[in-house]
């Protein structure tokens, strides 16, 4: 039960950090990146191959798996994503990330193989206690890590003059246009920012969890419902509604059954939907379609 | 044939139709290869799914990333029926075909609460709500006991000998998608179908002149589940087992919204010319290369160069273009009558 709550809280947040990279670029940019999935294990794999053929850390590879996933990122909107247009953008940007997610995926495949792998070092295997119960060192490197990054993301957006023209985006794309923020400049730094926190999200991910390329179809349905019931273009839903999954998880494994723990999860979703279909911290959708 | 007097057949449209129902029907006497007439039975199957996804979808401008949902729900439909039906795995025979027809039922049965939570949504939610319904739906088979688990379900052996066995699977996909493409077709006409076609361009403005909105998207909605939850039934027979993952394909939700993006997003023959060349040339690369993450790098290509370059699919590309040049040569004609 204790274990339940601390693992959702130091895990959630991990996933609240690959949420909110999510919807920021949807409050944005009103791109939904199915690729966002992809994207994480992308960053796990940079993270893999720098530590096995380079012997760098896995946190102090961030320093260049970071960055490169931020040029990714911007490369990937200037060539596909600001092409899309007109009133069938946001479907089209799902295909479209989708595609990129299967080009990705495939080329992984080819480089990586389809056996997984996970990441490893000394503090993934050893432990600490905490209220009388052990957790490997890494779940708390990488709670740490994902608060400092959420941190300092939130910083940039409420106290610097580039997070106030992203906030004005994510309102009113329109009107941030009208009063001279240069919206495409702002859309495309924050495709990169919000694949940019892949890369410490996968890294994380992959010490945590065994992976190949296809776990990301599971990745990207956990974060879609984590950024639907929390709101889709909401920072605050992405953080709560990320913690809220795990814990909810590990809850109902602990309480009922590992069974139904991956669905609880969902079907709180559907409950909250049926209440209120713009989430929990969801604004009113605009009236147009 | 443009001296018939009847006006349905001096269209050569027509005649397009007429020689592709009778290539399709003729499939087996000229194709004689079981492995290639499998490749047939395929593309029936999605030619199907896309052209009654495309009834939903593409009509009212909902994408619907879930289908695998109806897909996989008539292909377990039909494995657990038969299951009980020869519990101590005696042979079956052609009979099965008529299960199909309940793996649409169900298919439908468990689309009408699904679209009732999930279309109360606006359009872009909708999608990411339907990857998430679909998700659930995998792991629900992959967790309940009655779906066999990840071990999935065996379905009852059909003793045809091998050069036979597909033909049949041949007929009974054909009719299946001439029954999509005519419901498909009669939609497109129907005042059902315009108000369909209201809710794509105009949601708000459709409510407001009188569309019951939310009646007609369920209704959409469950029509299209009907025919890809058979296709699902079929596809699950002539594999003969199915598993979680095999039914419950993600690739499967974005092949179908490919298929209709490629040929002509919302209109009658883009999903199945996207359908024919999509399924047949991949399950040819298939069975000729047999490498799967090629063909997901070469599949994601070229759906990115279609959606940038002609984001409307084949078929109104085509048609813009054979407009600009009809347009262009009335208006040589008019300069050179001008200028005499």
């Amino acid at each position: 039960m204790v274990h339940a709550l601390i693992d959702g809280v130091l895990t959630g947040s991990v996933y609240a950090l690959m949420a909110t990279g999510l919807t920021l670029i949807f409050g944005v940019m009103d791109i939904i990146n199915v690729a966002q999935g992809i994207f994480v294990i992308l960053g796990a794999y940079l993270s893999y191959t720098l530590q096995v053929h380079f012997g760098i850390d896995l946190f102090a590879g961030l320093l260049i798996t970071i960055p490169i996933m931020f040029v990714v990122g911007i490369v990937i909107e200037r060539i596909f994503l600001s092409r899309l247009k007109g009133p069938e953008k946001t479907a089209m940007s799902i295909l479209v990330t989708y595609a990129i997610s299967l080009v990705i995926e495939g080329l992984l495949n080819e480089i990586f193989t389809v056996n997984n792998v996970q990441l490893n070092a000394s503090y993934v295997n050893k432990s600490f206690p905490l209220f009388g119960i052990y957790f490997p060192y890494i779940y708390l490197f990488g709670f740490v890590l994902a608060v400092v990054l959420l941190g300092s993301l939130y910083y940039m957006l409420y106290r610097t003059r580039f997070g106030a023209s992203i906030r004005a985006s994510l309102a009113d794309q329109a009107a941030a246009a009208l009063v001279g923020i240069d919206v495409k400049k702002v859309s495309t730094i924050c495709f990169g920012i919000g694949i940019a926190v892949t890369a410490a999200g996968g890294m994380i991910f992959g010490a945590t969890n065994a992976f190949n390329a296809s776990t990301s179809y599971d990745l990207i349905s956990r974060l879609l419902t984590i950024i639907v019931l929390g709101g889709m273009g909401s920072l605050a839903g992405a953080l709560v509604a990320g913690i809220l999954m795990v814990t909810l998880e590990d809850l109902v494994g602990v309480l009922w059954s590992p069974i139904w723990s991956t669905m609880s999860f969902f079907i709180v979703l559907v409950i909250v939907l049926s209440f209120r279909p713009q989430g929990l911290f969801g604004k009113q959708s605009a009236r147009v379609a | 044939m443009a001296t018939t007097p009847r006006p349905l057949f001096a269209r050569p449209v027509t005649w397009v139709w007429v020689v592709a129902a009778l290539l399709t029907l003729t499939f087996p006497l000229y194709e004689t290869n079981p492995a290639y007439q499998q490749i047939g039975v395929y593309t029936l199957i999605f030619t199907a799914c896309a052209t009654s996804w495309n009834m939903f979808s593409g009509y009212s401008g909902y994408v619907n990333l879930g289908a695998g949902v109806s897909y996989g729900t008539g292909a377990y439909t039909l494995a657990i029926i038969a299951k009980h039906l020869y519990p101590n795995n005696e042979q079956a025979g052609g009979e099965l075909f008529w299960l199909i027809l309940l793996s649409g039922l169900a298919a439908m049965i468990v689309a009408i609460p699904i679209g009732m939570i999930a279309l109360r949504v606006r359009r872009h939610t909708f999608v990411v709500i339907t990857i998430a319904i679909f998700f659930t739906f995998q792991l629900a088979a992959i967790n309940f006991s009655f779906t066999g688990g990840t071990g999935g379900l065996f379905l009852p052996y059909i003793p045809w000998s091998a050069s036979y066995f597909d033909i049949p699977f041949l007929y009974v996909a054909m009719a299946i998608v001439f029954f999509a493409i005519t419901l498909s077709a009669l939609v497109r006409r129907s005042r059902f179908g315009l108000q369909l076609l209201a809710i794509r361009d105009d949601e708000d403005r459709a409510l407001g002149l009188g569309v019951q909105v939310a009646k007609v998207k369920l209704t959409g909605y469950v029509m299209s589940a009907f025919t890809i939850g058979m296709c699902g039934g079929l596809f699950a027979m002539l594999q003969g087992q199915i598993y979680p993952q095999f039914v419950f394909d993600p690739l499967f939700d974005i092949s179908i919204a490919l298929m209709c993006f490629f040929g002509g997003f919302g209109t009658l023959v883009g999903p199945i010319i996207g359908a024919v060349v999509l399924e047949s040339g991949q399950q040819y690369l298939t069975v000729q290369y047999s490498n799967g993450s090629l063909y997901l790098i070469l599949f994601g290509a070229l759906f990115l160069f279609v959606i940038l370059f002609m984001p409307q699919g084949i078929v109104v590309f085509v048609r813009q273009k054979a407009k600009q040049r009809n347009d262009r040569r009335i208006a040589a004609a008019a300069a050179v009558g001008g200028a005499q």
